[in-house]
Parts: structure tokens; sequence; C-alpha cells
């Protein structure tokens, strides 16, 4: 029998504290669309994507009103199109990523993820085409996500890569100046990669992936702030039940909407992704969580420590609740979009060499970052290497997503709009690392034992 | 097959007659009430049985949606599922 608390409980969550289910993202294989052709391959993925998507969004939509549970976007993945580029020229690739945002417009969906390219150890033709087509592709389309795993643990850190990197972010903000070098935000270079994350911009349809995927992506951050704040005053370690407790309650209710979808749409399950992802809403930041536990403002002494609490406690109870977890799993902290961590940038409390410490204690890495216009690519290359070497010594996933917003200085506010939020612009140090970078190369990967 | 229908907002005379009168128009039968005061809202909550409904279950979502917002109520019917699923382990 249903207790009533509990009722009560499960509808505050949703009414008062922004519980909701972030993403269903359906991830599609495009290895049988395979053409020398692009015209004929443009037609056989648009024909995939339409296919096997057809019913995602209408099915999002009554699952969401027969549990009473919003979800907030219905998105697709496919296989890194880099895959399927070796025979085709830049016009060739940019015309998948055309082709990708017609289909992802007629379904109904805000994103669409695989425009990426796995080159941690080298480059094949076809990434290299589409790596060079980045800037172009998201210039030229609305809901095309770009994603480049330039490093992993296995193989070191392609610095060949995170140079090119820095020149095609440089140019995608320039090519994007228009809407505050959006592009950008649709761009993120990895290391690491999970190859089963529902949440955008990394999203794409892994190598090793079934044929077509259900993968769900769940947030709370407002649930888990408010059972802080409920709680009042106890240690940490009765803290850290608590957030196990609330995770797992979150969880529950993603495996339930993974499930139905998978049923409904007849597409295998694959896992639901265990994040705390933010939104620019009042009461739905991972900022405010860090704050609810104690400190004065997100960035200040103490930080990184209740971060790699919160995220610890996090998968500890997501894992109980879920048959089947991966993706990124584990709390996002995307500046722009989390209305504490905006704050928090704006008074000068949090910083990028703070962010950057977070990142080895949580998920994913240094998100939605505006930075100065200026700002060299060989300093972007910087930023993304010393973001990329915590994740491969770490054998974890991280990430850059930085906006070096075109004609942006240190104190303007980048308006993104919508759940990427606004984000001020963060100084950065001004030492340059050109001759580091243009040393080009491999950093070796690293040693798995010795581990100090 | 049970459904949960919270009913938030200013209480008034004829509440549950007229949620009691549509769940009836849709073969819902109503097994349990209760009434409390959520963050200051009047919030009644009923357990119903869905297993005779006559449409289907998104269409009653919506029915008691529409009453709702003809009365200045928040109506909303979720399935028993979600309680289950993040109650119960």
């Amino acid at each position: 029998m249903l207790a009533t608390e509990d009722i009560l409980e499960t509808i505050g969550m949703i009414r008062e504290e922004c519980l909701d289910i972030r993403t269903i993202t359906m991830g599609i294989s495009l290895y049988d669309c395979q053409s020398d052709d692009p015209g004929r391959l443009c037609t056989k993925i648009y024909d995939k994507i339409m296919n096997s998507a057809r019913n995602l969004v209408s099915t999002g939509e009554e699952i969401s009103k027969y549990y009473g549970i919003p979800i907030i976007n219905k998105r697709v993945s496919v296989t890194p199109v880099a895959l399927l580029a070796g025979g085709l020229n830049r016009d060739g690739v940019v015309r998948i990523a055309k082709t990708m945002d017609k289909a992802a417009a007629e379904l109904g969906i805000n994103f669409i993820g695989g425009y990426s390219a796995l080159v941690q150890k080298g480059f094949t033709n076809g990434s290299r085409t589409l790596i060079d087509s980045i800037p172009e592709a998201l210039a030229s389309t609305e809901r095309v996500c770009s994603s480049v795993n330039a490093a992993s643990t296995k193989a070191g850190i392609n610095m060949d890569a995170v140079a090119e990197m820095g020149r095609i972010i440089k140019e995608t903000a320039y090519l994007t100046r228009d809407n505050g070098s959006l592009g950008c935000a649709k761009l993120v270079v990895f290391a690491n990669v999970p190859e089963d994350n529902p949440f955008m911009a990394g999203a794409f349809h892994g190598v090793g992936e079934p044929e077509t995927v259900i993968n769900v992506g769940v947030s709370g951050p407002g649930v888990v702030a408010s059972a802080i704040r409920r709680a009042g005053y106890c240690s940490l370690a009765d803290l850290a039940e608590l957030i196990k407790k609330t995770a797992f309650k979150i969880t529950r209710v993603g495996q339930l909407v993974a499930l139905a979808a998978s049923e409904k749409l007849n597409v295998p399950f694959g896992i639901v992704d265990l994040s705390l992802a933010p939104t620019p809403a009042i009461g739905d930041s991972v900022a405010y969580i860090l704050e609810s536990m104690g400190l004065e403002q997100c960035g200040c002494p103490g930080t990184t420590a209740a971060l790699a609490m919160l995220n610890d406690a996090v998968k500890k109870g997501g894992v109980m609740a879920s048959s089947q977890v991966g993706g990124l799993s584990g709390a996002f902290i995307p500046v722009s979009e989390d209305a504490g961590m905006i704050a928090a940038a704006r008074s000068g409390m949090l910083s990028i060499e703070k962010l950057e410490a977070m990142t080895a204690v949580c998920s994913v890495g240094l998100d939605m970052i505006a930075i100065p216009g200026d700002t060299s690519a060989e300093a972007i290359s910087g930023i993304i290497a010393d973001e990329l070497s915590i994740g491969v010594v770490n054998f974890k996933t991280t990430a850059a997503r930085l906006i070096p917003a075109y004609g942006s200085k240190v104190g303007d506010t980048i308006n993104f709009g919508g759940l990427l939020g606004e984000a001020p612009v963060m100084p950065i140090k001004t030492g340059s690392p050109e001759k580091f970078i243009h040393r080009g190369g491999r950093i070796p990967a690293p040693i798995q034992s010795l581990k100090n | 097959m049970k459904a949960v229908i919270s009913v938030i907002g200013k209480d008034s005379v004829g509440i549950i007659a007229k949620v009691s009168t549509e769940c009836a128009a849709c073969g819902v039968n109503i097994c349990d009430i209760s009434q409390t005061i959520l963050n200051g809202y009047f919030t009644m909550i009923m357990i119903a049985d869905i297993s005779d409904i006559n449409i289907p279950f998104t269409d009653f979502v919506d029915r008691m949606a529409t009453l709702g917002t003809a009365n200045s109520l928040q109506i909303q019917a979720m399935h028993e599922d979600i309680f289950n699923s993040m109650h119960h382990i």
C-alpha cells in the first residue's frame, strides 16, 4: 500500500524541487549506411534515423504523462560520423551534418549527437576530414552536436589533436559569432569518452553498442539540495547516507522511465546515467548543493572535498537503483547551466583553476565555460591538455567545452538561453603554452602502478 | 492497477464530488482519500483502481488536468508505479 507521506514526497520532488528525467536518448548505429557516394550515404542516414526514432518524442511524452514525471529532452545519438567519412571530402561530411540536422528537426528533438571522431592514438582520413569540418558543420546546423576523444588512459594524449582542437574551437567561435559563439557549446573534447553517454554535447553511439539502444539521463540537484537543507545540522557521514538515499529515489525513476521507453519503442535498454545535471532554474543547481552542505559559496576552500563526497554518494545510491548503469554518471558542473556556479564565477569565488581541481573528483570536466574571445588557440589547447591529463592519469572521463566567445572580455556575460543558460566570461592565466603545444606528438600512456 | 490522483489548491465545496463524478464516468474506482496541507496548499490524495478504466490512462490524465483548470485547482493523475519504484525495493 502506498503511504501518503511517500506520495507527497514524490509529488513535492517533482513540483517544488525540479525533479525530472533530463533525457531519453536513442542511440542508433549507422554502420549499415556506408556508401562511397555522399548523396546515397546521406539518404541512408536520414532514412535510418527517421525509421528508428520516429516514435521517440511521442513515446517520451506519453511516458511523461503516464507517470507524471517531466521528461525534458528526447534526443538521438549516432555512430561517430568519422567512421563513415573515410571516402568523403569536407563538403561530403558537412552534408552528413546537415542531414542529421534535418532529421532532428523533423523528429522534433533539440539535439542530435555523433558528429564525432575518436583520435586518442592518431587520425584516420575520415577523422581528419571530420575534425576539419566541425566549425562549418556547427555553423550551418542548429541541432548537431560534436565531440572528439583526444586522449585515453591506454593511449595517452594525442597532442596533435589537442593542438588542432584549439584552432577548431577558435574557428567555431568565429563562425558562430552572431550567436555568442554558440557553436562552441555544442563541441566537446574528451579523454576516456564513454560510448553510451545520453547527455549532449558528448553523446554518440559507440562502436560496441547494439543496433539501437535507449539510454536515460536523470537529474535532480534540487531534490538533493532540499533533502540536505531539511536534514539541518548532521555529520558528514550522515549527510552521505542522506545523499545516497535521495540519489536512489531519483535513479529509480530513471530506471522506470528507461524500461518503459525500451518496451514501448521495442529498443533494448542500455543504461541509466546517474548524473546530477543542473539547469539554470533557481533551485536546480549543483553549486547550491555544495553550499547547502556548508560552504559559504561554491569555489571557496572545501569545495573539492564537498564535491568528491557528493559525487561518490550519488553513485553509491544510484548504482543500487538501476540494473544497468553507465554513461558519465556523476555530478555535472557546467558553469553556464547552473545558477549557483554562475553566481560564484561572477563574484570571483570560482576560478577556472578551482573548476579544474573539481573535475578531478566529479563527472566530466571544464564544462560550458566562457573565456575571453582573444584567448589564443594554443592557450585553449593548453587548458584542454590540462583537463584531459586529469582524466588520463586518473582513469576517468574528463572533457572540455570552452567558449572563447568572439569579441568578449572578462566580465561580459554570454547568454545562450534555455538549458544552456548564461556564462560570465572568466579570466584565464596569460602565460603562453605555445612552445609546449607546438611540439606535437603524443603524451605517452601513464603508468598504472606506483599510484602517487 | 492503481493510480494516484492529487488535488492541490484552495479548498472549496464539492471538490471530491467533482473528481469522483469524473472518475466514475471513466470507470475509475476510488479506493482511498486523504487530505493534508503541502507547503500551505490544500492537498487531497486519492488512490484509485484503474483496472476497469474505459479510456486510455493518458486521456484520463488529461481529463483530470482539465477538470482542475476549470476549478482553479491542480489535479494530476499518476500511475502508481512511479511511487512504487521510488519508495519500495
